[in-house]
């Protein structure tokens, strides 16, 4: 025990913890970014997809990936905040005078994009996750709407399972999933929203063109030789999660991606009459518009 | 060629300091940085006031122990070049410089421009070393040591221990001095029966000093005299990790 | 004053050997018992505070810079030799010996030249054990160069920084030394007394230089290893804070100081620029392998080049004067350090001088480049050109460098026997503080070899056997409250009083100028007895001048760098004057010293070996008196005296 506290004692043992979780993170956001872009393959692939990733394995497997990757988080940010006290501490007097010589910026903005990003993280869980941001327009129809019952909850509306544009049955029931497509289209409609979700990936995006490369440095894996190479991934790596991530709101805001309440269902095919009145409201509203 | 000289002058360590103008006239573009110094100091003594005390010794960009933070660059906006082999043809006439210390918690100001630099010292004295005795060593050529090798540990042990990379630092980290050490040291064979506990003696010794952690960002490499390559950072993080591996299953002492 | 050197009996290759034997131990719990000051931390004092602690006796190191790494031992660049005959092409013992003892103009010990090349390799085996990264050819084995007109190559070498890796090697093995407890470090400690207790050294005052406080240390002996005192001349390359203060108050002290006036004259300096400068460059001897010295053959030439008028390289052939290859045919512009000195000073004298001073002559590449191509020149020299354009700002792919001779090393030195022992007891002198090793010149790649042996090999013992002799009983008998402490202390501060109370209007710095011109003009590469009789003249007005109207500014109990500077140039004067008198009594011509009256008729050093194949050691008689001259008669045994002939 006394090894593994010394080692988080160190700045450089803590160090390796960050280029490690940071590791994970960066697998992570991977993941996310090409789950995400399937919102271009229609409402049936991304809804299939986040069918998928919530019910395929069991609940205990999918809390346990949460759990693990907020442990990730949480760590990255121990890390991150101790090292930068213990780096304060170090110089109490400044310079009245300083110029940087070679770092660059993104470098030097680690600390500014990573608590910025770290308030992203909890508005998206919060937004997306638990969907709980108020003044957001979950009641939205077609995404959530209110329980009826005492409890007053919001429970989020379900569109059918869809293959090749007609409903999956199991057991001669239709199997009902969340309409993710409309709810990230729903929520990209707020320009405040979409605006706030661009920035953070870019910043993400510059916290990846140097993280990336770091981390290599910090696990001990990387000389001259590779650095500049691995400088390169980095900035190239950045740019498409900054890219793949902000396309989405973009594409929302100028109209190339719309609702689909259906959740991918062929117009004419054998559609069962959708008797959520709500839902229908909502499909008249998107139809004015 | 004419210049202004914003210096920081700090009579003790307990006193506070500030940065003092002064003119200086007639530098020869020849001159070193120090040597324009002397000037100052000549200049100030002939008018009966304390001058300057700054670190000095080799003037041959050796000893490492010059440590001017010129215009917010450790030896100043030349690189591979220690302030006192820093001309004065590099600046523009009638320019002003600003002079300040090495800045960081382990290295107090002493007087003016000197820092007390021991902890770089200490780093040293817990594990940057290679125990022998005298007499009692083999044969140079016992160890064949291939040239990349002899290379590798040459570009790391050409740190002069001046503390620039400490001092360039935004963090105050003293991981460029100490890898420098290490990586020079644990690349050798002659080094590799104490090359974990080298890691991990000088690494605690380096965090309990009050140094910054590393935050990769390569101002180190940027403000080093000898052009000492974030490389050897890698190297120690790496063998630092193995040692503390290894450690953790089979502890020893 | 007892000048016996104590040479072992018996045949010159087992004089060490036996002389080992025949040394008192002392029992290794015993050694514990025991303190030793170290007064310097470079290759000789490092070395030794790092092999005597090891040992287990309990070390005092002293150094007046702020860490034992930065002693200018670290400033060397070429190489360090050694007798492996790594490469198989005759080296010896014998061969590096007889090498040394004439590079040193037959003017050196020849038992402890001998010990010297002895012990030569185990110091290569030391080093690399202990870290140092030394060039190794692509099979792992080590490299080797030939330096300094050396025919064999025998110099190891890791890269223009040798020195520094050595230094850094020794101290790395203080520092675990002090990480152990068993050497105290007293970094920014000037040595400015040596104290004598019943005729022996027993211990040293010293000034704190950051608060200015003047305390005792005592031990059982004390080791001096600081180094050389180029800088009476005020430029030189030594670093800055080199100073004779240590050496010279042991002197005052009842310590022979011997041949103070052999100083070595680098050839291949980068000119002075002006009078504000502080420090002369050293560029590697190796530039003369490819480059052509020469002067301007008229002095108007010369003059027009030195107004800018005249671009060097319009310059013809035939007016110019490639001096060394005139004068040295079979040398040409590699003859050796002193004699291409001369050569260059007299080109000069004679008007042909180039620099914006007059003071210096072209180091031509332009035939290299045309013969090989530009790159390979940049391969060999590259670093140094770089080094040169840095400093100068002239591209010497360009305009041809200038160069001009600068002092490098001094010979002289603490005398000392074959034990490293000074006429004091008790007090042992290594490294440039001692005279020992190198006779009236030092070859190239000697200088480091000489440090790390006395540091290493010889003082560890030799320190053991004083201390053997003295018996356990008096191990740590004298402490700093000994009388004779507090007296010493006293006489310190009333000097530092006394510095500071003289209230003139020069500054110590300008003091030391005027000194280093006089230095240099009278007993720099050329003297005479008209010019040494006047320098002494002049030493003695300055100090006169010195004493009556210095000024210090600031306080003395705060980091004060004019107090230290008087401090070390108030020695340097006394020791310039007895540097010339050394000059002006050695009547002869001898490696670095050259007596124009004393050369024959090509202008060659004459050496007079009927008369002064002796070492002068001179004993300090007062403050007023004229010190008292002794001799220790060298005796060769192995090796026949013949001329230096570089035709």
């Amino acid at each position: 025990m006394r090894h593994v506290f010394n080692f988080l004692q160190s700045t450089v043992g803590r160090k390796y913890l960050m280029a490690l979780t940071g590791l994970v993170l960066v697998f992570f956001v991977l993941g996310h970014m090409l789950g995400n872009l399937q919102i271009f393959l229609g409402a049936e692939a991304i809804n299939a997809y986040a069918y998928k990733l919530h019910k395929l394995l069991p609940a205990s497997a999918l809390w346990f990936i949460r759990l693990f990757l907020l442990i990730c988080i949480a760590i990255h940010v121990w890390t991150a905040v101790t090292l930068t006290l213990d780096n304060r501490k170090a110089r109490p007097q400044g310079y009245q005078k300083k110029q940087a010589i070679q770092a660059t910026y993104s470098s030097r903005t680690m600390r500014m994009s990573g608590i910025i990003l770290l308030s992203f993280i909890f508005f998206h869980i919060a937004h997306f996750t638990v969907r709980s941001v108020p003044g957001m327009k979950y009641n939205e129809p077609g995404v959530i709407s209110k329980k009826v019952d005492a409890s007053n909850d919001f429970i989020p509306t379900e569109v059918p399972l869809v293959k090749k544009g007609e409903a999956v049955f199991k057991n001669g029931q239709k199997i009902m999933t969340f309409n993710v497509h409309d709810m990230m289209i729903a929520g990209f409609k707020s320009k405040l929203v979409s605006l706030f979700y661009i920035v953070a990936t870019g910043l993400l995006c510059l916290h990846l063109t140097h993280g990336v490369s770091s981390m290599f440095q910090s696990l001990g894996i990387r000389n001259s030789f590779w650095r500049v190479r691995l400088d390169r991934v980095a900035l190239v790596y950045g740019w498409t999660i900054f890219l793949g991530f902000a396309v989405i709101p973009i594409a929302t805001l100028v109209g190339i991606l719309r609702a689909d309440p259906s959740g991918g269902l062929i117009a004419n095919a054998q559609v069962h009459q959708q008797e959520d009145i709500t839902h229908k409201l909502f499909t008249q509203e998107v139809t004015l518009k | 060629m004419n210049f202004t000289l914003r210096v920081w002058r700090q009579k003790d360590s307990v006193s506070r300091g500030e940065l003092v103008e002064y003119k200086i006239q007639d530098v020869s573009e020849d001159s070193s940085f120090l040597e324009m110094l002397d000037i100052l100091s000549e200049n100030l003594v002939e008018d009966g006031k304390m001058p300057m005390a700054f670190d000095y010794d080799c003037r041959e960009g050796i000893c490492g122990m010059c440590s001017l933070t010129i215009d917010g660059i450790p030896h100043g906006p030349e690189s591979g070049t220690t302030a006192c082999q820093l001309h004065m043809r590099h600046f523009k006439d009638g320019q002003t410089i600003t002079i300040e210390p090495w800045r960081a918690k382990p290295f107090p100001v002493v007087k003016d421009l000197i820092v007390d630099r021991s902890p770089l010292d200490k780093i040293i004295q817990s594990g940057g070393f290679i125990t022998t005795r005298a007499g009692s060593a083999t044969d140079a050529n016992t160890h064949l040591i291939d040239k990349g090798t002899a290379d590798y540990a040459m570009d790391a042990a050409a740190c002069i221990g001046c503390g620039a990379c400490v001092a360039a630092c935004p963090n105050a980290s003293a991981m460029l001095f100490t890898s420098a050490k290490v990586a020079h040291m644990n690349s050798l064979p002659q080094g590799k029966p104490e090359k974990h506990r080298r890691a991990l003696a000088m690494v605690s010794t380096m965090d309990g000093e009050g140094f910054g952690g590393c935050t990769n960002i390569g101002e180190c490499e940027a403000a080093c005299p000898k052009n000492i390559s974030l490389d050897v950072i890698a190297h120690l993080n790496r063998d630092y990790a193995i040692a503390q591996v290894k450690n953790f299953f089979k502890p020893s002492a | 004053m007892n000048l016996d050197a104590k040479i072992p009996e018996g045949p010159l290759a087992q004089k060490w050997a036996s002389h080992k034997f025949n040394m008192k131990l002392v029992n290794p719990s015993n050694r514990r018992k025991y303190s030793v000051i170290v007064v310097g931390s470079g290759l000789a004092g490092g070395a030794a505070a790092a092999s005597l602690a090891e040992q287990g006796y309990n070390v005092s190191c002293f150094c007046y810079q702020d860490s034992p790494r930065r002693a200018h031992s670290i400033a060397a660049q070429g190489g360090i030799n050694a007798s492996k005959n790594y490469q198989n092409d005759g080296d010896s013992v014998h061969r590096l010996f007889y090498d040394t003892v004439k590079g040193g103009d037959y003017r050196a010990r020849e038992a402890n030249v001998y010990r010297l090349a002895e012990v030569s390799s185990d110091i290569i085996d030391q080093c690399v054990a202990n870290g140092v990264p030394f060039a190794r050819e692509y099979g792992g084995l080590l490299a080797n160069r030939s330096f300094g007109g050396a025919q064999v190559s025998r110099t190891f070498y890791a890269r223009g920084q040798t020195g520094q890796q050595l230094l850094l090697g020794a101290y790395s093995a203080l520092s675990r030394q002090i990480g152990l407890g068993k050497v105290k470090m007293y970094n920014r400690h000037e040595m400015l007394d040596l104290v004598k207790v019943d005729g022996h050294a027993k211990g040293i005052i010293v000034r704190n230089m950051v608060t200015g406080e003047v305390t005792s240390h005592a031990a059982d002996c004390v080791v001096i290893a600081t180094g050389g005192y180029g800088n009476v001349f005020f430029l030189s390359t030594n670093a800055q804070g080199c100073n004779v203060t240590a050496a010279y108050r042991a002197h005052k002290q009842g310590a022979g100081f011997a041949n103070p006036c052999y100083t070595q004259i680098h050839p291949t300096c980068i000119p002075v620029h002006g009078d504000k400068q502080s420090k002369l460059t050293l560029m590697s001897e190796s530039l003369r392998n490819d480059g052509r010295i020469w002067a301007p053959k008229l002095a108007e030439d010369a003059l027009k080049i030195r107004n800018g008028v005249l671009d060097p390289n319009s310059l013809s052939d035939d007016n110019r004067d490639y001096f060394l290859e005139r004068k040295y045919p079979s040398f040409g512009n590699l003859a050796p350090r002193d004699i291409s000195s001369r050569a260059a000073k007299e080109a000069c004298d004679e008007g042909r001088g180039v620099a914006s001073t007059g003071l210096g002559v072209f180091l031509d590449f332009r035939d290299a480049i045309q013969r090989e191509g530009k790159k390979a020149i940049e391969e060999r020299y590259g670093n140094l050109f770089d080094m040169y354009q840095c400093i100068t700002g002239d591209n010497p792919y360009v305009t041809p460098m200038m160069i001009f001779p600068a002092v490098h090393y001094t010979m002289g030195g603490l005398w000392v026997d074959y034990n490293l022992e000074s006429t004091i007891p008790g007090m042992f002198v290594g490294g440039e503080a001692n005279f020992s090793d190198h006779g009236a010149n030092r070859l190239g790649a000697s200088a480091l070899m000489q440090g790390l042996s006395d540091g290493y090999f010889v003082l560890p013992y030799t320190v053991g056997n004083y201390l053997g002799e003295q018996g356990v009983h008096s191990a740590g008998k004298v402490t700093n409250e000994h009388q004779a402490f507090a007296e010493a202390e006293n006489r310190v501060k009333a000097r530092i009083d006394k510095l500071q109370s003289i209230n003139g209007s020069e500054s110590p710095r300008s003091f030391h100028k005027r000194l280093g011109n006089i230095i240099w003009e009278y007993c720099g590469m050329a003297r005479s007895e008209e010019g040494l009789t006047t320098a002494i003249e002049k030493i003695k007005e300055l100090r006169k001048d010195f004493w009556s109207n210095l000024r210090v500014v600031g306080e003395a109990g705060n980091i004060n760098p004019e107090l230290e500077r008087a401090g070390r140039v108030a020695d340097f004067i006394e020791f310039g004057e007895l540097m010339c008198r050394d000059a002006l009594m050695r009547e002869e011509s001898c490696g670095g010293h050259f007596r124009i009256e004393h050369q024959t008729e090509e202008g060659e050093a004459l050496r007079d070996d009927e008369n002064f194949t002796f070492t002068g050691v001179w004993e300090y008689m007062g403050d007023d008196i004229d010190p008292r001259l002794h001799k220790e008669e060298l005796i060769y045994e192995n090796v026949k005296l013949a001329t230096r002939s570089y035709k």
